[in-house]
């Protein structure tokens, strides 16, 4: 399941329902990534997220299917917030749920840094000099190039 | 056609969605952006650097030499920073 939404989620109740009444899953990995206060060494007061309506719908559903045909997941969920987010808040969620650990965290981790490299969401950030667009890092598509192989319509 | 500018495209055109009728000869998502650059000095500084603008073409990835028609959504967007 994918969601795009503005307000916050419980991660507890989230991997609470995401596993409900199934007890072929032996393993759960999450991934939640928070707001930090700093990047570089620039203090972040807030940042806000923006996005293409539609077309990250279409990308996360498709990387979730990716990681669905790669892995034996019993359940998958991603969860992304846009919007303006302040230090500490939580921006984006994937849990992977299977039998087995090894499939959970690799699926998790692909999702992850997928997502990060495809799906259309952009970050302001607002610092001492302004607000700034932040750039994309070329550990990031490093990260997501570990998965490969890429399907035909990647990013790069 | 229509046009979706995000992020800094967005901030440096001053559009975020409009309709274009580009003059027949543009077949492609790269005859488009040369098209575009000329619309004017906040489409020329958006469209300066091509390797940091990313082409969708109706919410899919698109490449330089993709066919684009008077009925596509086109969006224009810098490298994703989500996650």
């Amino acid at each position: 399941m994918i969601r795009v939404q503005r307000e916050d989620f419980d991660p507890g109740q989230e991997l609470a329902a995401l596993t409900a009444g199934n007890h072929k899953v032996g393993g759960l990995a999450v991934f939640v990534g928070l707001v930090r206060d700093l990047a570089g060494d620039e203090t972040v007061g807030a940042m806000t997220l923006e996005h293409y309506p539609g077309m990250t719908e279409k990308m996360l559903e498709r990387i979730e299917a990716e990681a669905r045909a790669r892995w034996p997941l019993e359940a998958s969920l991603v969860i992304h917030r846009t919007g303006r987010l302040e230090p500490g808040e939580r921006i984006v969620m994937v849990a992977c749920a299977s039998a087995h650990r090894q499939a959970a965290f690799d699926a998790c981790g692909f999702l992850i840094d997928w997502l990060k490299t495809k799906a259309p969401f952009w970050k302001l950030e607002e610092g001492p000099a302004g607000a700034k667009w932040v750039e994309a890092r070329e550990s990031d598509d490093e990260a997501a190039a570990r998965w490969a192989p890429e399907e035909p319509d990647a990013a790069e | 056609m229509k046009v979706l500018y995000f992020a800094w495209l967005r901030a440096k055109t001053g559009v975020a969605v409009e309709e274009v009728t580009p003059p027949g000869e543009v077949a492609t998502v790269g005859d488009l952006l040369a098209w575009l650059k000329g619309r004017g000095p906040g489409y020329a500084e958006a469209l300066a650097d091509l390797q940091v603008v990313r082409v969708a073409v109706n919410q899919e990835y698109a490449d330089p030499d993709q066919p684009v028609g008077p009925n596509d959504e086109v969006a224009l967007f810098p490298p994703v920073t989500g996650g």
